[in-house]
């Protein structure tokens, strides 16, 4: 068996085994961390299939900051962890009859539609880079769609920071469209007197 | 030898138990964001496949686009969580039964 069939059956495994641990485990600290591995093990099956930046976008980007948001926001939360609540045994032979179905179904499609037929192209030649491909593409046909993304992103930034900020009465700040409406009759006073020096 | 069908299978099997998740943990909402996550990683690893089988880079741009959102998901989602659980003090699915659908 060629070294590329082990690995590709070790990382499978291993992602599967989280992905499972992930959906029985119950307690979100453990559930996140078990959803770490499998993003970590499923970034090194695309790099098996030569998507190197997105391998390592999904590390960096995925599990360094969207897997740390959700263990902070585990943490923060102080959810009361019931290991075996009556739903689990309640909707689990549900969730497994249809996830069963569903299954088998896209495995009749996969198995007999002759994707089995369709080899691994042979690799590029040496000095050839995938990321400058993506890149290329990203920056000519798809500029727009790129474009959208970064207004997306802004857009959740601005959402995710007004649902959470709290107006907290008893703190002191800044209110820049008063300071900017303040005309000089609301500072400047100027009092008419007589100087000192005449009075003698 | 390592064909496409080997790769679709295991998004399909990923698609699958992150399906059950969602049946299994009704309850959390937490882990339900997590098998939502878990979907879309399936996604992904079929477009990432396709890209590399069919020797085009376009279904690695989709992922692209996809993990972004999928991003913006999260956060939002989660800040939702945070105000939820500032008002009410819980996140139980329960206990946010108030329109009692």
């Amino acid at each position: 068996m060629p070294i590329i069939e082990i690995v590709f059956y070790l990382f499978s495994l291993v992602l599967i085994a989280s992905a499972l641990s992930v959906v029985t485990v119950g307690n979100p600290v453990y559930a996140v961390l078990f959803l770490v591995l499998a993003f970590f093990s499923a970034a090194c099956l695309w790099i098996l299939l030569h998507a190197e930046f997105l391998a390592i976008v999904l590390v960096l980007v995925y599990v360094g900051a969207v897997m740390v948001l959700f263990l902070f926001v585990v943490m923060m939360l102080d959810v009361n962890v019931s290991p075996g609540s009556e739903g689990f045994t309640r909707y689990l032979p549900a969730g497994v009859l249809v996830a069963f179905a569903m299954a088998v179904q896209m495995f009749l499609v996969i198995w007999t539609r002759g994707m089995e037929t369709v080899p691994m192209p042979e690799p590029k030649e040496e000095g050839y880079s995938h990321t400058r491909e993506l890149g290329e593409l990203l920056y000519t046909d798809y500029l727009y769609a790129f474009e959208i993304a970064a207004v997306l992103l802004l857009v959740a930034i601005i959402a995710a920071i007004l649902l959470t900020h709290r107006k907290r009465p008893e703190t002191k700040h800044q209110d820049p469209s008063r300071q900017v409406k303040v005309r000089r009759e609301d500072r400047v006073r100027l009092v008419k007197m007589k100087s000192e020096g005449e009075e003698r | 030898m390592l064909t496409l069908a080997h790769f679709l299978t295991l998004g399909a099997v990923l698609f699958a138990i992150s399906v059950a998740g969602i049946f299994i943990n009704r309850k959390n909402v937490l882990i339900l964001l997590m098998c939502i996550e878990l979907m879309l990683l399936a996604v992904n690893m079929n477009f990432v496949a396709f890209s590399r089988f069919l020797d085009v880079m376009d279904g690695q741009v989709f992922v692209f686009f996809i993990l972004t959102v999928a991003a913006a998901e999260a956060a939002i989602g989660l800040a939702i969580l945070v105000v939820l659980f500032r008002n009410r003090r819980s996140i139980s699915v329960d206990d946010i039964a108030d329109l009692k659908g």
